[in-house]
């Protein structure tokens, strides 16, 4: 379980996050959502420890990350695994080597354990024949999958996904939100997703906090957000004509 | 200031929390492929011409017959020695791997590449650039080296083709009143900007945010500093040294 508290950041003296707190639950899809500028990766690099929050902190199974020393921060930062936006991957690496890279760096696995390894991550995303290929040589949807075999490699406790979606067709969106919301369930990770897709929000949102102008407006699960009652939500969830309509059904 | 400061913090940072013995290995030996052997075409063709047309062009400046032709070779040898080969050749690196090495950096920063380093627990500064300085050091002396076998093999070819000097004369004005220690020298300095053109070019990649444009921006503004800071260390070194 990861829970935060109280978490604020500035940059310039522009206030973009405001005392944000809550947990996200272990073997759950917690979503952050909010639309564009909210503050949600701000929010995801604070927890993860690539910014540092002016005020507050972040807990990694009761262990305090954000005051923690280089150390333990490091060890905590072993359990983590990280699929980013545009999937990240070392561009003079080819595929194998990429999903190899986090056991080539924190283990002392041999090489053929850690092929082993990488091949089963592959294969459990479903690129079982692109070992070899180099990150230029994929589509997004692969950069993607990649990133996600990479972030489990390790078999982390800690999932977390930077807009896992973007730039992605509705079809390649829906396999890779239901092989996180898979892998989440199968290997019992803390998961936190960074999204403003609503087939997402709809489809894993197991758990979900709504940010608005950098203030937590709203939490709970895919099945209440249809009633929230929560005005800056309704807006953000019911923008086209066919969210309107189902919302009228949920309701109804 | 601020950004010296910045500069020295970056420093100290690529000397904490470091990676394996045989992690960093490995790596110095990549960047020793990208930056010495990859480099050993241009720095030949530049030196060998630039001792080409520095013999040529003291041929056409001794005008008095006083002055004997084997001085040509001297001159070309003390040039080569003091400065086309480690400062000029420095220049040249700097255009070609300093803006690398930038660029290579900041497009990893922009594609958060750094980010997934660092969120793996790796020291990315640390990772990533302390490498690139040790293989710039470890290579870069040795270009000097070639650059100047071959700044004076082209002056001899066309001191002796052209009939500017004969084989013998270029060899007398090479041994001429020689002294070793400039040899030192060209290596002291080569071992500096070795480390100048690596540590501010890392630095000015590292330190990239935004996008593309911010990107090219970095690898100018690293050129350009390193150029800089090779004029002025090699100002101060010669003042110190010689």
């Amino acid at each position: 379980m990861i829970k935060i508290k109280n978490i604020s950041k500035s940059f310039n003296d522009k206030s973009i996050l405001r005392n944000i707190s809550g947990e996200f639950d272990k073997g759950k899809t917690n979503l952050i959502i909010g639309s564009s500028g909210t503050g949600k990766s701000v929010l995801l690099k604070c927890i993860v420890g690539l910014l540092h929050p002016d005020t507050g902190n972040a807990f990694y199974d009761l262990r305090n990350f954000t005051e923690a020393d280089k150390e333990i921060k490091s060890e905590i930062r072993r359990e983590i695994g990280m699929l980013f936006q545009g999937g990240a991957l070392f561009d003079s690496k080819n595929v194998e080597k990429n999903v190899m890279f986090p056991l080539d760096i924190l283990t002392k696995m041999p090489l053929a354990e850690k092929l082993d390894r990488a091949n089963f991550c592959l294969k459990r995303v479903g690129l079982e024949n692109a070992n070899k290929k180099m990150a230029s040589e994929l589509s997004g949807g692969m950069k993607k999958r990649v990133g996600i075999a990479r972030a489990i490699v390790n078999n982390p406790n800690y999932l977390f996904c930077d807009e896992p979606n973007s730039g992605l067709d509705p079809q390649t969106s829906i396999v890779i939100d239901e092989l996180i919301l898979e892998l989440t369930h199968e290997f019992n990770i803390t998961t936190i997703v960074v999204t403003h897709d609503m087939n997402s929000v709809l489809g894993i949102g197991e758990k979900i906090m709504f940010l608005y102008k950098g203030d937590k407006l709203w939490e709970g699960s895919n099945n209440d957000i249809t009633h929230s009652g929560v005005k800056e939500l309704d807006d953000f969830v019911f923008i086209n004509k066919v969210m309107k309509s189902l919302k009228g059904k949920s309701l109804t | 200031m601020k950004k010296f400061g910045r500069y020295v913090i970056f420093l100290v940072s690529l000397v904490v929390r470091r990676e394996t013995f045989t992690t960093y290995y490995k790596l110095v030996v990549d960047e020793c492929m990208q930056i010495g052997v990859k480099s050993i075409a241009l720095f030949v063709l530049v030196s060998t011409f630039m001792g080409a047309v520095t013999t040529v062009q003291t041929a056409f400046n001794l005008v008095t017959p006083l002055v004997p032709r084997y001085v040509i070779a001297q001159v070309i040898r003390e040039m080569t020695i003091l400065e086309l080969a480690p400062t000029i050749m420095a220049i040249i690196f700097a255009g070609k791997i300093g803006s690398s090495m930038a660029g290579g950096l900041g497009t990893m920063r922009i594609t958060e590449q750094i980010d997934a380093l660092e969120v793996m627990g790796i020291n990315s500064s640390s990772y990533l650039v302390l490498p690139k300085i040790i293989a710039s050091m470890l290579m870069y002396p040795m270009l000097v080296i070639f650059a100047g076998v071959c700044s004076i093999l082209g002056g001899y070819l066309v001191g002796t083709m052209t009939d500017i000097m004969t084989p013998t004369e270029f060899a007398m004005g090479l041994r001429a009143s020689f002294n070793s220690y400039t040899i030192t020298f060209a290596l002291i300095k080569s071992f500096v900007f070795a480390f100048l053109i690596a540590s501010i070019s890392c630095f000015k990649g590292y330190y990239t945010h935004g996008g593309a444009l911010e990107v090219g921006i970095a690898s100018t503004e690293a050129v350009t500093s390193s150029v800089i800071a090779i004029l002025l260390a090699d100002y101060f070194l010669a003042n110190l040294l010689l």
